[in-house]
């Protein structure tokens, strides 16, 4: 696809602060049938694995299935917005849930715990079918990705209010951040529920690499200051203030804040009193 | 002082299993409500897991001990660690309960 392209369809700040609060971008249905059709074929017999760090091109050579999905102006433009141009892959599979199969995974989030404010990866999951609640789709839960848990650790945690379970009509691909705790379900139907899943590491500074030209609207700061029920009442506070320090970073604004959480409690006055 | 209530005498022939219920809540008060929640069930009559549930089984955890579960443990009030003030991370407030159950002729 063509740069233009990806400009057109490159995510507002209002979605960009979304994901800094949510820890999630949801496009619903945007891959088309017919690479729908294509992946059910192409899935259950696996995409082989590339080595660690291996560039998009050399990955998914053109014109195969995988780059046809990420050169979908809706997912390319996500993909840019978020991670910024050649990104490497990190890694891929395709995840099953079998039929019946009695068990969920527990609540984790990936790879090893990771407390990086400047920088992140994100994981392109995409759901080939319809998943229905029965299906075992993915769980996952808002505005977790910045708590500092390593992997499994939070396994005991079953159902937490405000969580997600994910139900979604075919062709539909969630961007999550590194850090979103999230797990396949149990799935209770008699059909597989198919997702592919490809985690993303950027190759420059993830700053204003999405379409700035709303950086000023009113609702960046209400999305940035969205509350999730599952929240502890003082917890919830410092998600505020973790998300301003990750919104400072996106952006290189030192001066943005929200309700004076972290100007409040930097403020140290050098200046002697006359 | 007080007396402690004397332990039910076990029934002759009784198999005895644990629920377990916990809650997280959201404040270090008993009585604050219920943000998130897991069930095990050493009877296995039912298996639990996660994302099984839209709704807690109770409002707070004061509900849970009037319907007759019995706290046995509730998350120490630790002060963050030197440099860490800021930092989330495990749910905080989280309190252990239990039920006894006879299984009986389940064996």
């Amino acid at each position: 696809m063509t740069t233009t392209n990806i400009t057109e369809h490159l995510l507002s700040s209002v979605q960009m602060a979304h994901f800094v609060s949510h820890g999630t971008i949801r496009l619903d249905a945007v891959v088309p049938a017919e690479l729908n059709d294509e992946a059910m074929e192409v899935l259950p017999a696996g995409v082989p694995p590339v080595p660690y760090g291996t560039p998009v091109p050399q990955a998914y050579p053109e014109g195969s299935f995988v780059r046809r999905l990420l050169q979908l102006p809706e997912v390319a433009g996500a993909l840019a917005s978020l991670v910024g141009p050649d990104p490497r892959i990190d890694h891929h599979a395709v995840h099953v849930r079998g039929p019946r199969e009695g068990e969920a995974q527990p609540l984790h989030a990936d790879a090893i715990i990771d407390v990086r404010r400047d920088a992140f990866d994100v994981q392109l999951m995409y759901y080939p079918a319809r998943v229905t609640l029965d299906m075992g789709g993915t769980l996952s839960v808002p505005g977790s990705h910045l708590r500092r848990t390593n992997e499994s650790d939070t396994g005991r945690y079953q159902n937490l209010r405000g969580q997600s379970r994910l139900v979604c009509e075919a062709g539909t691909v969630v961007f999550l951040h590194h850090g979103l705790w999230h797990g396949g379900r149990r799935n209770d139907s008699d059909i597989p529920r198919y997702m592919f899943k490809i985690r993303f590491n950027p190759t420059v500074r993830q700053r204003l690499l999405w379409d700035t030209s709303d950086l000023a609207d009113p609702r960046v700061a209400a999305e940035l200051d969205t509350h999730f029920p599952w929240y502890e009442q003082a917890t919830a506070r410092l998600e505020r203030y973790n998300r301003v320090l990750m919104w400072r970073a996106l952006t290189g604004d030192d001066t943005f804040d929200l309700d004076h959480w972290v100007t409040r409690v930097s403020n140290r006055p050098q200046e002697a009193a006359v | 002082m007080t007396t402690t209530p004397p332990t039910p005498a076990p029934v002759p022939g009784a198999t005895l299993r644990q629920r377990i219920l916990v809650l997280y809540l959201s404040t270090s008060a008993l009585d604050s409500h219920v943000l998130g929640w897991a069930f095990y069930d050493g009877s296995g009559r039912t298996s639990p897991t996660t994302g099984d549930a839209e709704e807690p089984p109770y409002a707070t955890g004061v509900a849970a001990l009037r319907d007759g579960w019995r706290l046995i443990q509730a998350a120490q009030l630790i002060p963050p660690y030197p440099g860490h003030e800021y930092d989330v991370s495990f749910l905080k407030h989280e309190f252990f309960f239990e039920q006894i159950v006879d299984i009986g002729d389940d064996r």
